[in-house]
């Protein structure tokens, strides 16, 4: 398993997160649209493909085929350490 | 010198359910079928373009062909792409007569774009202005 905190420490694949937050599974070529157009992310897509690979080493994304189209799906399950790590009400 | 794009093309894995798909689904018009050896030279128009620039419905027999589409399609990357009026009215239709789509209607900035499945090995992408 990937470290979580580097996963989430790159711009680029908070906006990732945020875009398969707006749509759940999504591919590399959907993706790679939203980068550009909504957020100016002009990385290849062979540079998006890579941060998709730290997301889903991190337990963040994962992918399954649709067809013969490989789409990402947002988990945020592994974001429950961070909160459960730190508390918004501080335990007694 | 004039040049201009008369045929444009998709490499298909079967020319007679490229023809079908094309015509009876995504609605364009046969234009020209030739035989040519064991294939046809088979093309098709938009409706409202008779004249207009022909799509070639090509048979994906090159090795290379082959692997070039399935990467394309495990990408999600469109080997085409074709204006509509409307893409959210476009999709909706076209779902209804079974049309499996890869991207949902989607805003990307000027434009609004969904890309289907041709049944052939290809992704098609439709756009219209946002």
């Amino acid at each position: 398993m990937g470290d979580l905190y580097q996963a989430l420490a790159d711009p680029t694949r908070r906006l990732i997160l945020d875009e398969l937050t707006d749509r759940d599974g999504q591919s590399l070529f959907e993706l790679c649209g939203r980068l550009v157009m909504r957020h100016g992310i002009t990385s290849s897509r062979q540079a998006i493909s890579q941060h998709l690979a730290v997301l889903e080493d991190a337990g963040l994304v994962s992918s399954h085929r649709s067809g013969r189209t490989k789409l990402h799906h947002l988990h945020t399950e592994p974001l429950r350490a961070i909160a459960e790590r730190w508390p918004a009400e501080p335990r007694e | 010198m004039g040049i201009r794009i008369n045929v444009t093309s998709v490499f298909v894995d079967d020319q007679a359910k490229a023809l079908a798909f094309y015509t009876e689904r995504l609605g364009f018009l046969p234009k020209t079928d030739v035989p040519v050896g064991e294939f046809r030279w088979l093309t098709v128009v938009g409706p409202g373009e008779p004249d207009g620039t022909e799509l070639l419905l090509e048979p994906d027999q090159h090795p290379a062909a082959k692997a070039f589409k399935e990467a394309l399609v495990a990408d999600g990357i469109p080997a085409a792409s074709f204006a509509v009026d409307d893409v959210a009215g476009a999709h909706a239709e076209l779902s209804a007569k079974g049309v499996r789509f890869t991207q949902q209607p989607t805003t990307m900035g000027p434009v609004v774009t969904a890309v289907l499945d041709d049944t052939c090995g290809n992704l098609i992408q439709l756009t219209s202005a946002a």
